[in-house]
This record gives structure tokens, C-alpha cells and sequence, in this order.
């Protein structure tokens, strides 16, 4: 337990430090977002029908724009190497750093949604409703996304790779995230059923993420 | 213990590095790898860390504890020293101990090998001799019985050198084992591993 808190901690910290990156995700959120009303215009009603699919396609793609770190960073500079030979299980140390992922890179754009929910037109029931999808959802991004990351870990300039890798994987979670707040806003259907769906989908990726990611790093060191 | 390697082939990105290669090593010895640039020193060594698969043959450690495989009883320093720049000296070095499993002293281990005046300095700033010092005090923070030095003593200077030289008669002294990649002198008694180059054909 010590290692994987001393793990989390580390990199948590490092995320946080100057040069860590965990902003650049919120930045670039927020650009997405703010930019957004100018592009299609003073269309009220409009924007509050697109607001959800906005935020979560911002969230998305900020979330994408770190996740090349997760472990190139560690490879780079040798920890992977310890990671793998530790007595810590593998798949454990691979989730506590996507946990410590989400904590600095995640967590933060569930929080600056209320406030780019203004910017959408979007009112109190709608904006806690997104901000509820996204704080169940961003998880499953941040999980599923590790595959991808451990996938190409071992390629300089692997980024795009990884996009390329991870967008698929993604689909479904934008697919009900969005759902369930549209349900909120304008019906018919009932939030529970996506959110649930949604709730499903990280569950999931909690389990099967860490073994996939755990897996290909140990065949993909060289 | 009994650290031992038999018929060992190594293949990378196609080509063999090294085929048939026996080696042995016990508690209290020194191994010092040699031969040229190219000749599977590194690769050697990554292959008992568990960080390569072997193509061919075994290596065990005999006498070690059951539950454990090799990885796990081992520690590496290699090329890369595994420390962040945006983390302290003390930050780094508690974080692998942590990691790692003990509950040592970091402190103490700081001033072993001479940081400790440069405990809360990040690691940006150390000089390539300072991070080797660093690396060394995280083989004397958690205790494992099998060290893998890939050229240990590289940027360390004449004192620095000597320092490594007494922390590695202690670990022999104390049981452990030892196998080093190095081209300069280790400065204990080790048994030496001549690796040939071997320009060559596919595997």
C-alpha cells in the first residue's frame, strides 16, 4: 500500500510542480470551450442544446493531449525499469498512475466546468448534470487511454499514434457522457439509463485498462 | 546464493547479440562484465533483470528467497538514473524507497555518498556525478540482494570512486552479489566476463 501511495504521491506532485503539464489540460479546455460561442454565433437556445457535446468533446481531447506522458516519461528516464522489476504487481502500480493521472490532469476539468457552463448558456440543473457525467466519465477516458499509453510508449513522438489509438476506445463513453446530460436538458429519455451505462463503462475499463496497459509494457520494453 | 546463467542467447531488433553464454556468480563475488562497445554488456544485464527475454537458455538465482523472482531481488542501475528533475534529492531518493519497500533512513544514506548538503536542491541541478550518487544511494536505501551496475563508476570522481568501491565490499561482505558492465576498473576483486563482439549475421 505504501508503494502505491508513494507512487501516486510522486507523481502527482511532479504533474503539479512548474513544467508538470496538469494545467495545459485546462487551458486548452477553456480555449476550446470559450471559442466555441464565437464560432457559431449568438444563437442562444442553440448553444444550450450544444453546450453538452462541447464540454465533453473539450474534455475529451484535453484529456488526450496529456495522456502521452503517463509513462513515456518514466521511460525516458529509466523509472519504468524499477517500476517493472518492483514487488509491487504491475497492474496495481499501472492503476495507481492512472489514478494519479486523473487527480492531476482529470479532476481539474470536472471543476472548471461549472464555470465554462456559463459560457454555454447552460443553467444550474444542466451544468451540475454535465459536470456529474464528466466527473464518472473522465475515469474511464484517463483508464482506457493508459492501453494506448503503454501501447506506445516505447515510440519517440508517439502522440498522434496514440490518438489515433485511443479515439475509438473513447467513443462510447462521449457517446453516453452526452446522452445523459442531453437527457437532463431536453428529454425524453431518462438520465438514469446513459449515466448508468456511462457508471458501466468505468467500471470496465477500472479492471480491464491496468491488465491491457500492464501487459504491453512488459512485452514492449526493450 | 547462486546466480547462474546457462546457454544464454540474446537477440535484438533481429540480429544476435550473444549466443551460448554461460555464467555463474555467488554470495560475496564480483563479476565484472568486459568487452567492447556492441558486445552485449548492457543487454546482459537487462537479460537478469528481467527487462529483456532471453531467446535462449536459463538464468536462476539459487538460494534466494522462494516466494520471489530474480527482478524482485534485484537492483539495477543503469544508464538512466531514474530521478526527476522536478523533484528534490530527498523527494526522489524517499520515493524509491518507498516504493521499493524499506523504511531506512534517507537522510543517512544522503550522506553516505555525500548529497547530503544538497538534500533539497531539485534534481535539475545535479551534476552527472551527483545523480550517479544519487542512484547509488537508492542501492543503499532498500536492501536487495543482487546489484546490476551497467558502468557504475562513469562521472564519479577519484573520491566518488572510492566511496563505491567501499559500499560494494560491504554488500559482498554482507552476502550479496555483484555483476557489473564496466570498462575502468571497479576497484574491488571481481571475477572478470570477457563478452566478444561478434559482427554477424541474422539470427
Amino acid at each position: 500500500m505504501t508503494a502505491l501511495a508513494a507512487l501516486i504521491r510522486r507523481d502527482v506532485r511532479i504533474a503539479l510542480r512548474v513544467g508538470g503539464g496538469a494545467l495545459i489540460g485546462v487551458l486548452f479546455f477553456l480555449t476550446v470551450v470559450v471559442l466555441m460561442p464565437f464560432a457559431i454565433g449568438p444563437d442562444i437556445p442553440l448553444l444550450t442544446r450544444l453546450g453538452p457535446a462541447i464540454l465533453w468533446l473539450g474534455a475529451l481531447l484535453a484529456s488526450l493531449l496529456t495522456l502521452d506522458r503517463l509513462f513515456m516519461a518514466d521511460h525516458e528516464d529509466g523509472s519504468l525499469d524499477l517500476i517493472v522489476m518492483g514487488r509491487t504487481p504491475l497492474e496495481l502500480a499501472c492503476a495507481a498512475k492512472a489514478l494519479a493521472h486523473w487527480l492531476a490532469a482529470g479532476l481539474p476539468l470536472v471543476v472548471a466546468t461549472p464555470v465554462l457552463g456559463l459560457l454555454l448558456n447552460l443553467d444550474a440543473t444542466a451544468t451540475s448534470a454535465v459536470a456529474l457525467t464528466l466527473l464518472v466519465g473522465t475515469p474511464a477516458l484517463t483508464f482506457t487511454g493508459m492501453i494506448g499509453a503503454a501501447l506506445a510508449v516505447t515510440l519517440h513522438r508517439g502522440g498522434l499514434l496514440l490518438a489515433v489509438l485511443v479515439l475509438p476506445l473513447s467513443v462510447p463513453v462521449l457517446i453516453f457522457g452526452v446522452a445523459a446530460s442531453q437527457a437532463v436538458i431536453v428529454g425524453p429519455t431518462p438520465f438514469g439509463t446513459p449515466f448508468s451505462i456511462l457508471c458501466a463503462i468505468s467500471l470496465v475499463s477500472f479492471v480491464v485498462g491496468p491488465f491491457a496497459a500492464a501487459a504491453s509494457l512488459k512485452h514492449g520494453l526493450d | 546464493m547462486r546466480l547462474s546463467g546457462r546457454g544464454v542467447r540474446c537477440v535484438r531488433g533481429g540480429r544476435e547479440v550473444f549466443s551460448s553464454l554461460d555464467f555463474e556468480a555467488a554470495s560475496g563475488e564480483a563479476v565484472a562484465v568486459t568487452g567492447p562497445n556492441g558486445a552485449g554488456k548492457t543487454s546482459l544485464l537487462r537479460l537478469i533483470a528481467g527487462l529483456l527475454a532471453p531467446a535462449g537458455g536459463s538464468i536462476d538465482l539459487e538460494g534466494g528467497e522462494a516466494e520471489l523472482t530474480l527482478p524482485e531481488q534485484a537492483h539495477y542501475l543503469g544508464h538512466r538514473d531514474a530521478l526527476k528533475p522536478a523533484l528534490s534529492v530527498l523527494e526522489n531518493l524517499s520515493f524509491w524507497r518507498d516504493f521499493l519497500g524499506s523504511s531506512g533512513d534517507a537522510g543517512q544514506n544522503l550522506a553516505r555518498v555525500g548529497l547530503d548538503h544538497a538534500m533539497h536542491l531539485p534534481a535539475a541541478f545535479l551534476s552527472a556525478g551527483q545523480r550517479r550518487r544519487l542512484s547509488i544511494a537508492r542501492l543503499l536505501s532498500v536492501r536487495r540482494p543482487v546489484w546490476l551496475l551497467d558502468e557504475p563508476t562513469s562521472a564519479l570522481d577519484a573520491a566518488g570512486q572510492a566511496m563505491f568501491a567501499g559500499v560494494m565490499r560491504e554488500h559482498l561482505a554482507a552476502g550479496g552479489l555483484i555483476v557489473a558492465a564496466t570498462h575502468a576498473p571497479l576497484g574491488i576483486e571481481a571475477r572478470e566476463l570477457r563478452m566478444e563482439l561478434r559482427i554477424g549475421g541474422a539470427a
